[in-house]
């Protein structure tokens, strides 16, 4: 039966993260985005309270690690860890994304490793924070450029290259690095490592300092000749044509998550900006047809029918993994329509209230500065809209470039 | 409108339609400025596309309803259940209707849109066939001979999808007189349900328009300019509606008024009163569905005109001016899956600077567009319906699909264009026609309902 809303037995849960989100997020969200680089300790009280969720059910609670599929193919529609993940993450966001983002144990290194970790893996570094570290100065968007290397050296792999952009990277536990086993090889050879953070080959560079997300760390390092055990290495050791693309498959499952970041902080800023415009004297009618209504009103009626389509393609995807069901154009769809949505609206927000929206003594400015990484990080637009494009066109990567 | 005697005004339809036709054929043939600019020739055959639906519904007979059975309270569909669960997947019944509404569309709507869209007409055979499928018969309720335990918002979704998809302005034709039958079966009376609805379960249904929207900028469904004033125990109407499928064949309306003392509300009106006229009223899209407008001169109406009587609710109009809605959003759907599904082999297939074009991500991303939005529109359809059927409050839901469906159903229509060039501006490719349908879909009041 098609029922598109959120399912009872995930209300709790959702109810739960939004009261993080208004006790906890928004009273330090302004205090943190003017505070970069300072370390927000109010999260970790509130990380433990996480884990303990996590634990006490099966549906993943509001965690990142939450992506992990499990099989299931007895028919029967399934609303587990993937949907419940991205239900949690929507209401954080719409606290504070760069808060989110800092949340010990909850990065997307987290996710890489519950999608793709051995049971063994699973063990060992379960509990941890992750961070992950793809990005490199010559390499962005094309992953499979990337020219950090790993050398088998008996037990040992030795890891040598920069990587940019790692976010909580000065604060994570464990960064996993993408690095290639030969670069002669393409990307085939592309594995990803789990490197501890106080591994000594693992040197901090600097901050980078933003124009949102700034509860955020964003870390930069060399890695020179870093030594981690060969069980680091995340998934299957071979070379073999489709190892990139398992890699890859990571992203399927983290990019709803990113999704629904986009989501939250969209849905922020128009129930803001909806009481604006209330006060404004301006009610949004949903009977009367939207040109017969004042323009704000019409302009808010269309960013909200962009959220809606954003929500829900998020929704699907998160959905369809739960499902077992192969996502990865509905999880670069959905990427895509709440990235640039949240863009879209939040701006579009600070536009219809002025100067309120503008001001610093409102947090609808930060939201629209916030909002721009969610359509670049975990792919950009252009990727998106790449992915989506061969995936419909049936075309590969040397066909469409 | 034209103008009118006052034996005009006391014609039935059918005999209006009649008059209707010669008229406008006197007036251009007296006009020399077409032999002027040597266009008689086109002109005489656009006119006779144009007007041979008046002269047959000058033919068309209004039948008489009468009610078979009475019951002693209106009959209604259940609401439906939810187990509570996110799900996408249609049920058995709903993917049969699907997939059965995709077949017809393949096999018989798609080959006959070309002719259809030329000739602003869908062969009657086409129409028959159609409603062998049961689509219009999905609001009505089991007690009265209809198939659905159930409310079949999702369902009536998924037909209008799949029909659509096949083409919308036949889709319409098709779907109209289920607008009609799916009003009396959720708000009708007892008495109203029993004179009615058999007519739309049995073999030969009449053609009827669910008429709503009306011939001006800006127009409001819940400000309406067509007024049903008191008079003793009698409604008397009068107004214009627009854009009704097929209606110079419509045996029965179901008409929406501001009526005094209530507001806006709807009335059932066979095709027989007097003071009802039709002309044609082809438009940029929807052209198969013969489009056209209903005059309202003073029409006198029995006090059980209204639609469910004594019992006639303010929540009920809204209600159906939302359903309305989600009904033309599903129709924008399919036909937006359409232009994708056109475009993707187009563009793969056409060659630019040595290779296909679609390896251009200029070319590329444009699709990546269509397949975005198209999938948006297409889950809020989904959700406003499925809140119509469970009972729960989907006005928020039809707006944001409907303003979804209109601004990016619009995007798709003229990025399909786009896509094919010039070849996307000429009649040998349907994506012009999809441009033409895809604004009409947004723009559209009442007619269809889920």
């Amino acid at each position: 039966m098609i029922n598109l809303e959120i399912p009872k037995k995930f209300k709790p849960l959702a109810t739960q993260a939004n009261q993080v989100a208004t006790e906890v997020f928004r009273p330090i969200s302004r205090k943190y985005d003017e505070a970069e680089h300072s370390y927000p300790k109010e999260l970790d009280m509130l990380a433990s309270l996480i884990d303990g969720m996590n634990e006490g059910s099966d549906m993943g609670g509001a965690g990142a690690a939450g992506v992990r599929r499990e099989k299931s193919d007895d028919g029967e529609n399934r609303n587990g860890s993937n949907l419940s993940t991205v239900l949690g993450i929507i209401e954080l966001c719409w606290g504070d994304v760069g808060l989110l983002l800092s949340m010990p144990r909850q990065g997307l290194g987290n996710s890489a490793i519950a999608s793709v970790a051995t049971d063994e893996q699973l063990e060992r570094y379960g509990g941890k924070w992750a961070a992950m570290a793809i990005t490199e100065p010559e390499a962005g968007s094309d992953s499979a450029a990337i020219r950090t290397t790993a050398e088998l050296d008996g037990d040992e792999y030795v890891l040598n290259g920069e990587k940019i952009f790692v976010t909580s990277g000065d604060r994570a536990d464990l960064i996993v690095v993408w690095a290639t086993l030969d670069r002669s090889k393409g990307r085939a050879a592309i594995k990803s490592f789990i490197v501890e953070r106080d591994n000594p080959g693992l040197k901090l560079d600097r901050l980078e300092h933003k124009l949102g997300i700034r509860a955020s760390d964003t870390a930069n390092f060399t890695l020179q000749d870093c030594r981690v055990p060969k069980e680091a290495l995340l998934g299957d050791p071979e070379v073999k044509e489709k190892g990139f693309a398992g890699v890859m498959e990571t992203f399927d499952n983290t990019r709803p998550l990113v999704a629904a970041m986009a989501v939250g902080v969209t849905r922020a800023a128009l129930e803001e900006t909806r009481r604006r415009l209330a006060s404004a004297g301006v009610e949004i009618d949903y009977d009367t047809p939207a040109l017969s209504q004042p323009a704000a009103a019409a302009r808010f009626l269309e960013m909200e029918a962009d959220y809606e389509a954003a929500w829900l393609l998020t929704l699907q995807a998160a959905w369809m993994a739960d499902n077992s069901k192969p996502n990865s154009l509905q999880a670069s769809m959905a990427k895509a329509k709440a990235g640039r949505t949240c863009v879209d609206v939040t701006l579009g927000c600070v536009e219809l209230c002025g100067a309120v929206g503008l001001g610093e003594s409102e947090l609808l400015e930060k939201w629209a500065r916030d909002a721009k990484i969610l359509d670049i990080f975990e792919g950009t637009q252009q990727i998106q809209l790449l992915i989506v494009a061969r995936q419909l066109l049936g075309k590969n990567s040397s066909e469409l470039r | 409108m034209t103008t009118s005697t006052d034996t005009e005004r006391n014609a039935s339809v059918a005999e209006r339609g009649m008059g209707f036709g010669l008229r406008q054929l006197n007036r251009l043939a007296g006009s020399d400025l077409l032999d002027r600019i040597r266009l008689r020739k086109q002109v005489e055959r656009a006119l006779f596309q144009g007007t041979k639906n008046g002269f047959r519904s000058a033919t068309a007979a209004g039948r008489t309803f009468k009610a078979a059975q009475q019951l002693g309270k209106p009959a209604r569909q259940k609401k439906g259940k939810s187990k509570g669960l996110f799900d996408l997947g249609p049920d058995d019944e709903q993917q049969m209707f699907q997939e059965a509404g995709r077949d017809f569309a393949a096999a018989k709507i798609r080959p006959a849109a070309h002719d259809a869209d030329d000739a602003c007409e869908t062969p009657a055979e086409l129409l028959n066939e159609a409603a062998e499928l049961g689509v219009n018969m999905l609001g009505v309720p089991e007690e009265l001979g209809g198939v659905m335990h159930e409310q079949a918002a999702v369902t009536s979704v998924l037909i209008g999808e799949a029909l659509a998809n096949g083409d919308m302005g036949i889709a319409y034709a098709a779907l109209a007189p289920g607008a009609v039958a799916t009003a009396i079966g959720h708000w009708g009376s007892a008495e109203q349900e029993a004179t009615y609805l058999p007519a739309f379960t049995g073999e030969d249904v009449p053609a009827a328009a669910l008429a709503i929207l009306e011939p001006r900028p800006l127009f409001d469904p819940l400000k309406l300019e067509t007024t049903a004033r008191k008079k003793g125990d009698e409604w008397v109407l009068k107004g214009a509606k627009s854009l009704l499928a097929r209606a110079k064949d419509c045996e029965l309306f179901v008409i929406a008024a501001e009526a005094e003392g209530i507001g806006p509300a709807l009335f059932v009106v066979e095709s027989g009163a007097k003071g009802l006229s039709v002309e044609a009223e082809p438009a940029m899209g929807l052209r198969p569905a013969a489009t056209g407008r209903l005059l309202i001169e003073n029409v006198k109406l029995p006090a059980s005109a209204l639609l469910g009587e004594d019992n006639a609710k303010a929540e009920d109009y809204v209600d159906c001016i939302n359903r309305s809605r989600v009904a033309w959003c599903a129709l924008a759907t399919g036909a937006s899956q359409a232009v994708l599904d056109y475009v993707i082999p187009y563009v793969n297939d056409r060659k630019a600077f040595g290779e296909p074009i679609s390896n251009r991500q200029g070319v590329a991303f444009g699709v990546s567009d269509i397949g975005i939005e198209s999938e948006g529109m297409r889950l809020a359809t989904y959700r406003a319906a499925s809140r119509a059927d469970r009972g729960e409050k989907f006005a928020r839901e039809a707006a944001i699909a409907r303003r979804l469906c209109a601004v990016k159903g619009m995007q798709i229509g003229s990025e399909g264009v786009q896509l094919l060039g010039g070849h996307g501006f000429v009649k040998e490719h349907p994506v012009e026609r999809w441009y033409r349908d895809l604004r009409a879909a947004g723009v559209m009041e009442g007619a269809l309902l889920v």
